[in-house]
C-alpha cells in the first residue's frame, strides 16, 4: 500500500511548525521557571541605537517631492523597457520598433517638460 | 539539578554514559555562543576587528556573531576611549541588552581613561556606570589578550549557578537589569558615577 502523496506535505508542514515553535516554547518555559523578566523603559524602547528617539515616526513629507517621484519614474521605467528593447532590437518588426519609439518619446516628453520647468537644476 | 558525585560521573563516562545537569548544559550552551555587540569606540576596536578576523578568529570560541542590535547581544566589548558624550549612549545600549549580559572593558581607556585620563571630555572608566565582568589592560591590548578575556568570561559563565542562594545575579528578581543613564551637567556627567556599581579600590597610604 502506497501512502497518500500528500502525507509528506503534512509531515513537512508539521516539522516546519515544530522547528521554530519548540525553541520558542522552551525559551518560554525557561523564562517561567528560571529567569525573572526585567522589563524597563529603555529596554522596551523602540529605537535601539543608544540614542533617544525624538518626535513621532509618522512624519509627513511635503507634496513638492512629487517632482522627484516623476523624474524617478521617467528614468526607472525607461531603463526597464530599454534593456529588453536593446536585447531584441535586431529581431523586431517595424511595427514594434515604431511602437517602442512612441513610448520612448512619451517618456522623453516628460523629461523635456521637467527640464523646462527647471527641476533638473541643482538647488542653490 | 542535584549534584552528582564526580567519581561516579567519570566512571560512567568511561563506560560511555554521559551524565550532565541542566545547569551545566545551559552554561555550556551559552558560554560557547556569546554574541558580542558590534561597536567600537577607538583604536581598541581595530584590535577587536583583528580578533574577529581570520588570523585570530574569535569564532573558535563561539563569539563571531557580532550583532548590530543590542536586543540580540550577550556581550558588550567596550573597546576604546569612552568620551563623556558617548557614555550615556553606552549605558543606554547596555540597558537595552537582554539578560544575561556581560561586559568586557577592553584597554586602558575603558578601564580608567588611560592616556587621556586628564582630558576634560574623557570618562575615567566605564565601570562607573555599568558593571564590568572582565578588564583587559593594554594600550591597545593584543587580540590574544581579548581572546584571553573571552575565555575568562567563559569560565565565569561556566561557574554561574542556576539555583540556590548564590545563583547568578541575572536570575535574581531584585537585581536591576537597567542602570541610570548619566545626563550632561554643567561641567561633568551627572552623576559622575553610579555608587551602586562603582566600587573603586580604597587607597591606604601608610
Amino acid at each position: 500500500m502506497t501512502p497518500n502523496p500528500y502525507l509528506f506535505i503534512v509531515i513537512f508542514a508539521g516539522m516546519a511548525l515544530a522547528f521554530p515553535l519548540l525553541p520558542l516554547g522552551l525559551a518560554w518555559l525557561w523564562r517561567k521557571f528560571f529567569q525573572p523578566p526585567k522589563p524597563g523603559v529603555q529596554k522596551n524602547a523602540i529605537y535601539e541605537c543608544g540614542v533617544e528617539s525624538i518626535g513621532e515616526a509618522q512624519v509627513q513629507f511635503r507634496s513638492q517631492y512629487y517632482l522627484y517621484a516623476i523624474i524617478f519614474l521617467i528614468f526607472d521605467v525607461e531603463a526597464i523597457f530599454l534593456v529588453p528593447f536593446a536585447v531584441a532590437f535586431t529581431g523586431l518588426p517595424i511595427g514594434a520598433f515604431v511602437a517602442l519609439l512612441v513610448f520612448l518619446l512619451l517618456l522623453i516628453e516628460g523629461l523635456v517638460w521637467a527640464w523646462g520647468k527647471g527641476c533638473l537644476n541643482w538647488a542653490k | 539539578m542535584g549534584e552528582i558525585d564526580e567519581g561516579l560521573r567519570s566512571e560512567l563516562q568511561r563506560q560511555g554514559v554521559w551524565v550532565t545537569s541542566m545547569q551545566e548544559l545551559y552554561n555550556w550552551g551559552r558560554k560557547n555562543s556569546i554574541w558580542p555587540l558590534q561597536f567600537g569606540l577607538a583604536c581598541c576596536a581595530i584590535e577587536m576587528i583583528a580578533t574577529a578576523a581570520s588570523r585570530y578568529d574569535i569564532a573558535r570560541f563561539g563569539g563571531e556573531v557580532f550583532r548590530p542590535s543590542p536586543r540580540q547581544a550577550d556581550l558588550m566589548i567596550v573597546a576604546g576611549t569612552v568620551t563623556k558624550k558617548m557614555a550615556p549612549q553606552i549605558v543606554r545600549l547596555y540597558n537595552q541588552m537582554p539578560d544575561p549580559k556581560y561586559v568586557i572593558s577592553m584597554g586602558a581607556c575603558a578601564i580608567s581613561g588611560g592616556p587621556f585620563k586628564q582630558g576634560y571630555n574623557v570618562l575615567k572608566g566605564i565601570d562607573r556606570y555599568i558593571p564590568v565582568d572582565v578588564y583587559i589592560p593594554g594600550c591597545p591590548p593584543r587580540p590574544e589578550a581579548l581572546l584571553h578575556a573571552f575565555m575568562e568570561l567563559q569560565r565565569k559563565i561556566d561557574s554561574q549557578k542556576l539555583s540556590g542562594a548564590d545563583k547568578a545575579g541575572f536570575l535574581k528578581p531584585e537585581q536591576p537589569s537597567e542602570f541610570p543613564v548619566p545626563a550632561f551637567g554643567e561641567h561633568d556627567l551627572q552623576p559622575p558615577a553610579n555608587p551602586d556599581v562603582y566600587h573603586p579600590p580604597k587607597l591606604e597610604r601608610v
